[in-house]
C-alpha cells in the first residue's frame, strides 16, 4: 500500500478537534509546572516524629532568613526509604532532607546527594572534630562526606535494676562473661514462666549489636564477599543463640509481645537491647514507683565495655536543589548546640556534637549517661547500597539458627552465601573498572 | 473510504494512549524482567545486564516470593467463595417478594462498594483494635477473650478477607439480582404446584439458572482479588511478620523500595500467568459444568 | 409449608442485619468524627460523642492540608473523566459502528488485553514518565486514566444498539462523520455517557497505589494518599483520621445516591452482556 500523505487523512474539522483536544491536555499536564512561587521556598523532608518537632524549630530559622519558607514534608517510616528512592529516580527530590545514615551509600551510588566537603570546611557552624567520630564517619564515602549527623542513635542495654540487684548483681555486666553469668542469675530467679533478655526475633540490631563488636569485618575484600564464617561472627552468633537455647531469651518477636514497656514493668524480662527512643517510652509508659527500678547500660563487649551501632540520622542537601546555598544555612542553623538542645528536649534524640552534651540538663540525665559513654565507641555497618538486605538475611538466617534449624557453622555459611548473591553486581562493576 | 478516514480519527486518540501508556510498557516490562535492571543501572544504565530468565529462576527460589503467593491465594481461596456466598445471599433476599423497603436495602448493602479503600482501611483497623475496637466489644458479651486481629500472625489475613468481602459483596450482588430477575417466574410456580420446597427451588431451577453469571462473576472477583495491595499496605504494612505481604505488596518493595525493576518485572509476569490460568481453569470448568 | 409471616420475617430481619452491618462501620465514622480527641479511645467504645464538635474537621483543614487534597482529589478526577470519556466514546463507536480495516481483530487484542493486570505496566511506565519530566505531576497522575479498554468496551456494547439506517440516513443528506456523531449519536449515548462518567470519576476518585507511586510532593496528593500517609503519621488521633475519612468518603458516596441508577444500570451492561 502507498503511503498516504499523513495530511488528508482527517478531514479538516476532526484535525481541529484533535488539536484542541490534545493543546488542552497538554496544558493541563504540565499546569502545574508554571506556578512562579514569590517566596523562596526549601523544601524539607523529614521522617516519622522528627517531622512535628522541627516546625516548631523552623519559625525562628524563617525570621533569620526573611523571604524564606520551609515547607517540610513528614514521610511516614515505614514509608520512607521508597519515597526517597522513587523521589530519585523520578527525579522528584526535596532540597533537604533527613536521612537514615545507612541509606546514605544507596543514594551517593545513585548521585543523588551533594558533597558537603567543600562547605564544611568553610563554616563555623559545623565542625568535625565536636562530632562523634563513629557518627561522622557514617556519612563519609569514598573519602567525601555527604551529610551532617543530626541525632545519635546506638543500641545498649535496659534493665531492672531491682531484679538485677534480687538475682545478686549490683553493677551492670562489663564484659560477656559477666552477662552470661548475670543472665544465669536471673534466669534462676525468675523461673521459667520469665526470662532474662529479650532479643525480638523480627529485629537485626541485636545480633549486629553484638557482631559489630567483634575485630573482623562484617564483609570482607572491599566490601565484596561477606566474611560471616569469620570468628568473631561466628561468636556473636553462637553467643546469641545460646541465650534462646537456654531459655535466657523467648524466641518471640515484638508483635507477639503485646506491649513491650508493660512487660518490662511485669519483670518478664529483665535485659533489653533498645535504642534512646525508649527513655521517653518508659518514663511515658511505667508508673511513677516503677521509675526507680530500670537503668541503662552500656553493652557489654566480649572483653569489657565494646563498640556500638553507629544509628541516626543525618542531613543532607540533593544534587537536584535549586536552594543548595539556603538548605545549607538551614543544616547550620539545626547544627547549633543550643537548636539541638531544644529539639533533644522535644522528642528525646540523643545529640551528636559533644558541645551539646555540656549543657547541664542533659549531662545530669542518668538514663542518658550510658549512651553518652558508648558515643565514643560507635562503629559503622558496611558502606555498600546493598547493606539494608543484607541485613533482612541475618535476620531471617539467625532466627533460624535460633529455632535450631541450623547450626552456628551451617548459618555462617549460609549467610555468607546469600550475601555473595546480593553482592555479585556490586563486584561485577568494581572488576569492570566502573565507579559503582 | 471517507467513512474508514473518520473511523481511524475516532479511535486515534484512545488508541495512541493505551499503546503508549499500557502496551509499550508491558511489552518493557516483559524486557526488563530479563535484565538485572536495579539501583545501579538506574544510576548508569551501563550497568544493566541481560540475564535471561534468572530473575524467573531465582523467584521460583525465593522463600518471600512464595510466602507472598501464598499468602495471595488464601486471601482469593478463602475471599472469592466468601464474597460471592455474602453476594448471592444477599440477592436472594432482596430479590424475595416478601422483602420490604427494597431500594433502601439496595443502597445500604451496596454502599461500601463506592466507597475508598484506604478510608475504610483506617476504620476497620480501629473497629478491629484489640482494646478499644467494637468488635472485640462484642466477641466480650459472649466470653470471648479480646482477640489482636491485626497483630497476630494468624488472625491479620483473616481480618483482611472480612474486610474485603464487606467492602466488595454490593457488587456482585447487584449482578446476581439482575439473574435472578431473568429467571422466568412461571418456572417456579410449575415447581410450587409440583410440591417443591425452597430448597428444591433453589436447587433445580435458580442455581442451573445462574450458572452462567456464576462463571462469570466468580472470574471477574478472582482476577480482582488477586490484585491484592491496598488493604495489607494501609492496615498491616505487609505485617504481622510478613503475614499479609501479597504478590503485589511483594512487586511493590521489589520495585519502589528496592528498586529492583528487573525481578518486579518478572513478579508481575508470574502473577499474570497465574491468573491466566486460573481464569482458563474456571472457564473450563465451567464449560464442562455447562455440558453435563 | 412454612408460615409466609415467619418467612417474611425471617427474609426482613436479615436485611436489617445484613444493613446493620455495612452501615454501622460508616456511621460510627461519622459519630467518631464529631469526638474530642482521646474520646473513641475508651472502653466500652462509645457509640455517640458527649460533645459532638467539628474542631477534627477544623483541625484537617486549617493544619493538615485537607483542603488542598480535596481540590487536588476533585481536580484530577474530574479532569480525568473529562478526557477519558471524550476518547472512550470516539473509539467505541467507531468499534461499534464505522468500518475499518482490521476493526474486528484490533478489538479483539483489545478485550483479550483485558487480562493484563495494570500492575504490570507500572515499573516501566514510571520511567517512561520520568523521562517525560511528568513524575510528581497532576499529569502523571491522569496519563494511565485518559482511555481505558473497559470504558470503549462499554460504550462500543451500547452503541451496536443504533440503528444503522439512521446514520445512513444522516450520510446520504451529506452530514459529515463527525457531525453526524455530534448530533445522532452522542444524544443516543447519553445514559451510557453518564453511567461511565461515574465509573471513571469513583475508580480516579479511590485509586491508591499509582498516585502513591507517582506523587511524591505532598501538595499534590490526592485525598487517599495523603490519609494513608497521615494515618501513618498520626497513629494516635483516631478521631481526626476518622474525619479524614469521612471527607475521602463522603464526596463519592453523595454521587452515587445522586446517580444510583445509571451507575447499577452500567454495572450490569459492563458485566452481564460481556
Amino acid at each position: 500500500m502507498r503511503p498516504k500523505k499523513p495530511i488528508s487523512v482527517c478531514r479538516s474539522s476532526h484535525w481541529r478537534f484533535l488539536s484542541i483536544a490534545l493543546t488542552l491536555i497538554y496544558a493541563l499536564l504540565t499546569a502545574c509546572k508554571s506556578e512562579q512561587p514569590q517566596q523562596q521556598v526549601i523544601k524539607f523532608w523529614t521522617i516519622g516524629a522528627e517531622g512535628d518537632a522541627v516546625i516548631k524549630l523552623l519559625p525562628e530559622f524563617e525570621r533569620q532568613h526573611p523571604g524564606v519558607h520551609v515547607d517540610v514534608q513528614q514521610i511516614p517510616l515505614t514509608a520512607a526509604l521508597e519515597k526517597l528512592l522513587t523521589g530519585v529516580a523520578g527525579n522528584a527530590t526535596p532540597d533537604i532532607s533527613q536521612l537514615g545514615n545507612t541509606w546514605l551509600p544507596e543514594l551517593v551510588m545513585l548521585q543523588a546527594l551533594e558533597p558537603l566537603d567543600a562547605r564544611i570546611a568553610a563554616s563555623n557552624q559545623v565542625k568535625r572534630d565536636d562530632y562523634f567520630s563513629g557518627i561522622w564517619d557514617t556519612n563519609v564515602i569514598d573519602a567525601q562526606i555527604y551529610g551532617v549527623p543530626w541525632y545519635v542513635d546506638t543500641r545498649l542495654l535496659f534493665y531492672r535494676r531491682d531484679l538485677l540487684a534480687q538475682a545478686g548483681i549490683n553493677t551492670p555486666p562489663q564484659n560477656w562473661q559477666e552477662w552470661r553469668s548475670s543472665l544465669i542469675a536471673i534466669k534462676a530467679l525468675v523461673g521459667p514462666q520469665r526470662y532474662s533478655i529479650l532479643l525480638p526475633l523480627n529485629e537485626f540490631e541485636p545480633l549486629l549489636a553484638l557482631a559489630i563488636q567483634q575485630d573482623e569485618p562484617l564483609l570482607r575484600d572491599g566490601d565484596r564477599y561477606g566474611n560471616f564464617r569469620s570468628a568473631g561472627f561466628k561468636r556473636a552468633l553462637s553467643f546469641y543463640v545460646e541465650m534462646f537455647q537456654n531459655t535466657w531469651a523467648p524466641t518471640m518477636t515484638n508483635t507477639q509481645i503485646a506491649n513491650v514497656w508493660n512487660e518490662f514493668g511485669r519483670g518478664f524480662y529483665s535485659y533489653y537491647i533498645s535504642g534512646p527512643w525508649n527513655i521517653g517510652e518508659f518514663q511515658r509508659r511505667l508508673p511513677p514507683e516503677q521509675q526507680k527500678t530500670w537503668m541503662t547500660a552500656p553493652l557489654p563487649g566480649p572483653n569489657g565495655p565494646g563498640a556500638g551501632l553507629a544509628g541516626g540520622s543525618s542531613l543532607v542537601i540533593f544534587q537536584n536543589s535549586k536552594h543548595k546555598e539556603l538548605a545549607w544555612q538551614l543544616i547550620e542553623f539545626l547544627s547549633d548546640p543550643a537548636i539541638q538542645l531544644r529539639f533533644h528536649t522535644d522528642t528525646g534524640d540523643l545529640p551528636p556534637r559533644r558541645s551539646t552534651w555540656t549543657d547541664p540538663g542533659l549531662n545530669s540525665d542518668v538514663y542518658a549517661h550510658a549512651f553518652r559513654d558508648q558515643l565514643e565507641r560507635l562503629k559503622p555497618t558496611p558502606k555498600v547500597p546493598e547493606w539494608e538486605s543484607i541485613a533482612q538475611q541475618i535476620r531471617l538466617v539467625a532466627e533460624r539458627a535460633v529455632h535450631g534449624d541450623l547450626t552456628i557453622d551451617q548459618a555462617a555459611e549460609l549467610l555468607d552465601q546469600h550475601t555473595d548473591e546480593i553482592l555479585e553486581k556490586r563486584r561485577w562493576i568494581l572488576d569492570r573498572g566502573a565507579k559503582p | 473510504m471517507k467513512v474508514e478516514r473518520a473511523a481511524w480519527c475516532f479511535v486515534a486518540p484512545a488508541l495512541l494512549v493505551i499503546g503508549l501508556f499500557f502496551f509499550v510498557p508491558v511489552i518493557a516490562a516483559f524486557g526488563a524482567s530479563l535484565t538485572d535492571f536495579d539501583l545501579y543501572a538506574l544510576a548508569d544504565i551501563r550497568n544493566l545486564r541481560f540475564v535471561g530468565f534468572a530473575n524467573y529462576q531465582r523467584l521460583l527460589q525465593l522463600p518471600e516470593f512464595w510466602d507472598a503467593l501464598g499468602h495471595t491465594l488464601y486471601f482469593v481461596a478463602a475471599g472469592v467463595p466468601l464474597s460471592i456466598f455474602a453476594s448471592l445471599t444477599a440477592a436472594l433476599l432482596l430479590n424475595s417478594k416478601l422483602a420490604r423497603c427494597k431500594p433502601f436495602f439496595r443502597t445500604a448493602l451496596f454502599a461500601p462498594v463506592v466507597t475508598t479503600v484506604v478510608a475504610m482501611a483506617v476504620i476497620w483497623n480501629y473497629l478491629f483494635h484489640t482494646r478499644y475496637g467494637w468488635v472485640n466489644y462484642a466477641l466480650s458479651s459472649i466470653g470471648v477473650h479480646p482477640i489482636d486481629w491485626l497483630g497476630d500472625p494468624h488472625w491479620a489475613m483473616p481480618t483482611i478477607i472480612l474486610f474485603a468481602v464487606w467492602k466488595n459483596f454490593g457488587y456482585n450482588m447487584i449482578i446476581f439480582i439482575a439473574g435472578l430477575q431473568s429467571i422466568p417466574e412461571d418456572l417456579y410456580e410449575a415447581a410450587r404446584i409440583d410440591g417443591a420446597s425452597y430448597w428444591q427451588q433453589f436447587r433445580f431451577i435458580t442455581w442451573p439458572s445462574l450458572a452462567p453469571t456464576l462463571l462469570l462473576v466468580s472470574m471477574l472477583t478472582m482476577a480482582g482479588y488477586f490484585q491484592l495491595f491496598a488493604e495489607p499496605y494501609v492496615m498491616t504494612q505487609g505485617g504481622p511478620l510478613q503475614s499479609t505481604v501479597s504478590v503485589l505488596y511483594f512487586m511493590y518493595d521489589e520495585g519502589f523500595k528496592w528498586w529492583r525493576v528487573g525481578s518486579a518485572s518478572a513478579v508481575a509476569f508470574l502473577l499474570f500467568v497465574l491468573m491466566f490460568i486460573v481464569a482458563t481453569l474456571q472457564l473450563w470448568l465451567g464449560r464442562r459444568g455447562g455440558n453435563t | 409449608m412454612k408460615q409466609p409471616i415467619f418467612v417474611s420475617a425471617m427474609v426482613n430481619g436479615l436485611l436489617v442485619a445484613v444493613a446493620a452491618i455495612t452501615l454501622f462501620p460508616l456511621l460510627w465514622m461519622l459519630s467518631v468524627s464529631l469526638m474530642a480527641p482521646g474520646e473513641a479511645s475508651n472502653y466500652p467504645p462509645p457509640l455517640l460523642p458527649a460533645h459532638p464538635s467539628l474542631n477534627n474537621y477544623r483541625e484537617l483543614f486549617a493544619h493538615a492540608g485537607m483542603g488542598r487534597y480535596l481540590a487536588n482529589s476533585f481536580a484530577l478526577a474530574t479532569a480525568a473523566t473529562v478526557i477519558s470519556l471524550t476518547f472512550n466514546v470516539m473509539a467505541g463507536y467507531a468499534f461499534a459502528k464505522l468500518r475499518f480495516a482490521g476493526r474486528e481483530r484490533l478489538f479483539r487484542v483489545l478485550l483479550a488485553s483485558l487480562v493484563i493486570p495494570a500492575q504490570v505496566a507500572m515499573l516501566p511506565l514510571f520511567l517512561m514518565l520520568k523521562y517525560l519530566g511528568l513524575v510528581n505531576t497532576y499529569g502523571g497522575v491522569i496519563v494511565p486514566a485518559l482511555a481505558g479498554i473497559f470504558g470503549i468496551f462499554l460504550v462500543r456494547q451500547y452503541a451496536l444498539t443504533i440503528p444503522d439506517d439512521l446514520l445512513e440516513a444522516a450520510r446520504i443528506d451529506g452530514a459529515g462523520e463527525w457531525r453526524i456523531f455530534a448530533v445522532i449519536v452522542l444524544p443516543v449515548l447519553k445514559p451510557i455517557l453518564v453511567t461511565l462518567a461515574i465509573f471513571t470519576f469513583l475508580a480516579t476518585w479511590n485509586d491508591f497505589m499509582w498516585p502513591l507511586i507517582v506523587l511524591t510532593d505532598k501538595d499534590l496528593y490526592t485525598l487517599p494518599v495523603a490519609l494513608a500517609a497521615l494515618s501513618r503519621e498520626h497513629v494516635q488521633d483516631n478521631e481526626m483520621m476518622m474525619a479524614g475519612s469521612v471527607v475521602t468518603v463522603l464526596p463519592v458516596l453523595l454521587l452515587f445516591l445522586v446517580l444510583q441508577r445509571y451507575y447499577i444500570q452500567g454495572l450490569l451492561l459492563g458485566s452481564v452482556k460481556g
